[in-house]
């Protein structure tokens, strides 16, 4: 029974009559039909969470037999090719199929709630961008169930992965994923951006919104800009290697170096895609577990716009070693150094607010402070790898694998367990074990810098990344079996969260409303939330409003306003027509109201029309893609015919 | 599991002020961040064609004459024009002349499908495969990308007519027709790149 | 630390440096290492103190001007420490790879799985292992006609690819003789982790006698056993993908093998040159080298096969 806190009762319509007429009204069909026609946000972003962990530890176990491998020299535990693999494999699904929709989830779970909204802009598109998500991570995933998995390395560079070189359909996998994949992160951005600019709480200007969805916006923004990138490099590496034409073919006119820039162009920012929400979410711990506000709060939103911008002009940074000419490369060079500033603004902002603060160590914080240590690390030997002349030492070998998992693992990893301890409550009603999550984090923390610090000297030492092994008598050994025993305790660092989180379903306390004293508008709901978020939606008169004003303020819609429509919506009349007002995009007045669609399970069928265009295109298959076009396309025309006159 | 719910809750607030316009539907804002991300990747494949074609020492590679200019062209200005009827459709429905609005969707139609047909014949009697080498591929591509999302919009140009034509469209409420509209505008814009960029800037070639 | 410290200055690293832009490249470390230290040990020291400050017993409100702060530790600190780090690029950018006057030309060209050595303006080629004098400019030019390498030999220089359709240059001065070993450093298949380079440098008396031996036309087998396994070489499979110069053996497949004897492995790092390896290595490289291009040869009698050994090794 969970703990609510109560408001003063109603003179008018029992609250248990209005409570249990919003349940039955917003509720999803249970069982089965519920978990494919759910458009609930919060039910997608849960799902997004717990697919994308799914990937992450078997991502993480076949690191972790990488490791084995690599523990002492010429070792023969993986073949060659299965290594290969494997790098490949563990790269490509960490970045794709964990980091990116993992982080997308949170977005989408929280963002309406701490909005004051009652679901995202579109919710059928929020479904679909789900379905391709899993079925995207279960394309690349049959590519070990036939035997094929990819090989060419996590960027697949041409010409290796060309058709010459990698004959078989092992690339064609990776190729079509990635954009099968990016289809769900670009409608998802799509979703960020009109939600947060239009469903915004009455009073909630864009200096009111909390910091999270700042970082989800930039978020947002910079999937737009950039996922199109790698979509035309791996689109023009597939029509090469099943079409026969020569984008990549030098013999033909083609370029190799084309495929690095255009996949840079979107890799490099996708490093800050990742990253800029991980910031966020420490963003949003440090100041609950300081109980004090953000310092600088303008400067650090200021800071996550900079480093979107200067994120795009950094790319060549990744092709130093390439023989483009040095005034070309001393200009990226600085850049890169450049983008360093605003990453210290948000430092020094998180320092000033413990400072000013009193910290507590619950376990949220722990990982917020071990972040701020890794990513100290991380983003001080990612300025030295700007350095063009050092660069040419340390690119593509063990040096920058430390770096990249500094600041892949440690700085978005840590915030993302943080944040798990954090939002959990919320999400499952239940709270996670205290003690539980601090071994998982000291074990984490510690099994982390034993195991990635030392790449950094291997790296010296001139060992290249992607080498399945090594010889003896180079001095390399007793490092990688230090890193390779650590890389264990890491991994069973991770695994003792994921029993917290198994045990505390059975064994949890129930979370409170906010058990964590906090802030924003997500914890002035129940945990977990109701269907509706909100039965009327709060007035926003701060940027802390939980703090400044306790309880918040519903807007109050009289009888007066059933004439105008966005009022109403903001009211319980409005809740009960599973309508959500929409807001000026600035300012955030009431202009307009939008309905929220019934469960429908044409999300579910368009992307599986899609993944029949991907498999046919796999498989070489005409019939099986052209049918799942025209499911898709009927699927797509359907949805969209019921656009809100005839919604629910 | 719910929190209280009430209507006249304690420390409510009247929220008096609301903004001036309905402002644009949230489908429309939806489509105008699809149409970026769209963009950018015809700016991928044009900076594509760029790079590409500075590392070479011909352009057109080969013997490859230049695109033809004066029949696409002409097919050019029919393109653009077809935007016309539509800002006309977007007049007209505000103001209820439901006739005019059809008017307008079918003229564009028709005019849109023409320029498709040219892209057809472009495709049908090409010299050279398209897959020749890296200017055939990168030339089709791009263009039949375009002509991609010129059919897709000529099927959604037939689901706003049906929809007009079924009445479900009214002066008060038009956002399929507005998306639609915003989406058409875009097929035309990302034209101007490609024609400049192929057709135009391949006759000089310095 | 400094036990660290002495390890990575015994093994063979970065920071070893034995040519020109090695030397340069690590003394630019040394200096981001002090600045990186420093840098780390106050941040933490902050990061430490701001986390213990607030929990003190009788801890008293801050005083501290955040936005003063911030603009300081984020903005100005990094600025400054920036422009030092931009300084040190260009200037350590700029007195590298540049054309030199009297540079020794070398084209390496990387294969799957091998480098394949050549000195324009002589008849000199070899594999896997590159000779140079001493403090004398050297020009590598890196090309490939497959996937993409990269050339890194870490003592000597930072590294270059060697990409296809786009050669480029890597230009740097042995300042010390030596034996430095190199490795492949872009992903290129499946024995991208077996593809070493040994820079061999030398007095330029010693590399003036190892060109003119290169360069000396040899036709007599030193040896009757030689002989009978140049006989056998030609004969069987080897010739049609192995050159050794002054012989009909002229296959350009694989590395060429006129001074094969000399050099200190086999397989590109793969395995120590001797006879025993060898043989293994004629009878059945693709056991040793998954992916290799060169075939077993199990139908050879060991006779033959210690023949053919004894060939190889005679070609010094």
């Amino acid at each position: 029974m969970a703990i609510t806190e109560r408001r003063p009762p109603a003179t008018d319509a029992r609250p248990d009559e209005l409570e249990h007429a919003l349940e039955e009204r917003w509720e999803d069909a249970p069982g089965i039909p519920g978990f494919f026609n759910s458009v609930d946000h919060k039910r997608v972003g849960m799902r997004y969470i717990y697919t994308a962990f799914i990937f992450f530890f078997v991502a993480g176990a076949l690191a972790l037999v990488m490791r084995v491998q690599l523990a002492a020299p010429n070792a023969d535990v993986l073949s060659p090719q299965t290594y290969n693999e494997f790098f490949t494999v563990h790269g490509t699904a960490m970045i794709f199929l964990f980091n990116t929709p993992v982080l997308a989830g949170f977005g989408n779970y929280l963002i309406p709630l701490m909005i004051g909204s009652r679901d995202m802009a579109f919710p059928r598109l929020n479904a679909f961008s789900y379905w391709i998500f899993v079925l995207s991570g279960l394309f690349f995933f049959a590519s070990f169930a036939i035997g094929h998995p990819p090989d060419g390395g996590w960027f697949a560079y041409v010409p290796l992965t060309s058709k010459p070189y990698s004959g078989d359909v092992n690339i064609d996998f990776w190729g079509l994923a990635v954009i099968f994949v990016g289809i769900s992160t670009t409608v998802g951005a799509v979703n960020f951006i009109v939600t947060i600019f239009k469903l915004r709480a009455p009073g909630m200007t864009l200096h009111r919104m909390p910091i999270f969805v700042w970082s989800m916006l930039v978020f947002a923004f910079m999937v737009i800009f950039a996922v199109p990138a790698v979509t035309v490099a791996a689109s023009l590496l597939e029509l090469d290697r099943l079409f026969g034409t020569s984008f990549y073919d030098v013999a033909s006119g083609g370029s190799a170096l084309l495929y690095q820039h255009l996949f840079w162009f979107w890799g490099h920012p996708e490093v800050y895609i990742l990253f800029i929400p991980a910031t966020g979410m420490i963003s949003t711990i440090i100041p609950v577990f300081s109980r004090r506000r953000l310092a600088g709060y303008v400067w650090v939103v200021t800071a996550l716009v900079a480093i979107g911008f200067i994120s795009f002009g950094v790319w060549v940074h990744h092709m130093f070693a390439t023989g483009i000419p040095p005034l070309s490369l001393s200009f990226f060079s600085a850049v890169s150094l450049i983008i360093t500033i605003p990453s210290g603004v948000q430092f020094f902002a998180w320092i000033a607010t413990m400072w000013k603060g009193v910290v507590r160590f619950s376990v949220p914080m722990l990982f917020a402070i071990g972040f701020l240590l890794i990513f100290l690390l991380g983003g001080i030997t990612g300025v030295m790898v700007s350095v063009l002349p050092f660069d040419w030492q340390v690119t593509d070998s063990y040096f920058v694998v430390a770096h990249f998992h500094y600041v892949l693992n440690g700085a978005v990893v840590f915030p993302i367990f943080g944040a798990l301890y954090y939002w959990l409550p919320k999400m499952t009603g239940r709270m996670l074990d205290e003690r539980l999550g601090r071994i998982s984090f000291w074990t984490m923390f510690v099994g982390f810098n034993v195991a990635f610090f030392p790449m950094h000297i291997l790296g010296f030492l001139g060992m290249p990344r992607r080498v399945y092994t090594y010889d003896s008598g180079v001095g390399w050994s007793g490092l990688n079996l230090v890193i390779s025993v650590a890389s264990f305790a890491f991994g069973l660092g991770t695994l003792l969260t994921l029993v917290n989180f198994a045990m505390s379903h059975r064994r949890g306390a129930p979370a409170p409303d906010n058990p964590w004293d906090a802030d924003t508008l997500e914890w002035s709901t129940s945990s977990p939330p109701p269907e509706y978020n909100f039965a009327t939606t709060p007035v926003v008169s701060s940027l802390h409003p939980l703090w400044d004003e306790h309880p918040v303020p519903d807007a109050a819609s009289g009888p007066d306003d059933a004439r105008d429509d966005a009022r109403r919506a903001l009211g319980v009349a409005g809740a009960l027509d599973k309508e959500m007002p929409v807001t000026e995009g600035l300012d955030a007045l009431p202009q307009d109201t939008l309905g929220i669609p019934a469960p429908t399970y044409l999300p579910f069928l368009a992307a599986l029309g899609v993944t029949a265009i991907f498999v046919g295109l796999l498989a070489e298959a005409v019939v099986v893609g052209v049918a799942g076009a025209v499911v898709g396309i009927t699927a797509v025309v359907v949805w969209l015919w019921r656009t809100d006159e005839d919604l629910r | 599991m719910t929190a209280a719910v009430t209507t006249t809750p304690h420390g409510a607030v009247p929220v008096r002020t609301t903004a001036r316009t309905r402002g644009y539907p949230t489908a429309w804002w939806g489509m105008a961040v699809f149409i970026t991300t769209e963009f950018m990747i015809f700016l991928g494949l044009l900076s594509a064609y760029f790079f590409v074609r500075a590392t070479s020492p011909h352009w057109p590679p080969g013997d490859i004459r230049p695109p033809e200019l004066v029949r696409s062209s002409v097919f050019t200005v029919v393109l653009l024009s077809s935007s016309i009827p539509i800002f006309w459709m977007e007049w007209a429905l505000p103001r209820g002349h439901m006739l005019q609005a059809r008017v307008g969707l079918l003229l564009s139609f028709l005019m849109r499908a023409a320029f498709l047909g040219n892209t057809a014949y472009d495709y049908l009697h090409m010299e050279e495969g398209w897959r020749t080498n890296a200017y055939t591929s990168l030339f089709f591509t791009i263009v039949g990308l375009h002509a991609l999302h010129l059919l897709v919009g000529l099927v959604m140009s037939l689901t706003v007519q049906t929809k007009v034509w079924l009445g479900k469209v009214t002066p008060d409420r038009h956002v399929t027709p507005d998306v639609f509209a915003l989406y058409w505008h875009f097929v035309d814009g990302v034209w101007i790149l490609v024609f400049t960029s192929l057709f135009v800037t391949a006759h000089f070639v310095t | 630390m400094t036990a660290g410290t002495a390890f990575l200055t015994t093994v063979a690293s970065i920071v070893t440096p034995k040519g020109s832009e090695a030397d340069r490249i690590a003394g630019a470390w040394w200096l981001m290492f002090g600045l990186a230290a420093i840098v780390y040990v106050v941040v933490a020291g902050l990061i430490v103190y701001a986390t213990v400050r607030g929990r003190r017993r009788g801890a008293r409100p801050s005083g501290l001007r955040e936005d003063a702060f911030i603009w300081i530790g984020g903005v100005a600190a990094p600025v400054v420490i920036l422009f030092v780090l931009a300084v040190v690029t260009v200037h350590t950018t700029e007195a590298l790879r540049r054309p030199a006057r009297g540079a020794l030309a070398v084209d390496v060209a990387g294969e799957d799985w091998w480098w394949a050595v050549r000195y324009p303006g002589t008849d000199i080629v070899t594999a896997n292992e590159i000779h140079l004098p001493v403090d004398r400019p050297v020009d590598l030019r890196l090309t490939s006609d497959n996937v993409i390498h990269s050339f890194w030999v870490p003592e000597l220089a930072g590294k270059q690819d060697a990409i296809p359709g786009q050669p480029n240059h890597l230009r740097f001065t042995p300042e010390a003789t030596g034996t430095f070993i190199g490795r492949c450093a872009e992903y290129c298949g499946l024995q991208h982790a077996h593809m070493e380079i040994r820079v061999i440098v030398q007095t330029a008396t010693d590399f003036g006698r190892w060109q003119a031996r290169q360069e000396a036309t040899r036709t007599e087998p030193v040896s009757d056993v030689a002989a009978a396994g140049a006989a056998i070489f030609q004969r069987q499979a080897c010739a049609g993908c192995h050159t050794v110069r002054g012989t009909s053996a002229t296959g350009t497949v694989g590395p060429d093998l006129t001074d094969f004897g000399g050099r200190e492995t086999i397989g590109a790092g793969l395995l120590e040159n001797n006879s025993r390896n060898l043989a293994d290595w004629i009878r059945d490289a693709p056991e040793l080298k998954p992916g290799t291009a060169m075939p077993s040869f199990h139908d050879l009698t060991d006779r033959d096969v210690q023949t053919i050994v004894a060939y190889l090794e005679s070609l010094q």
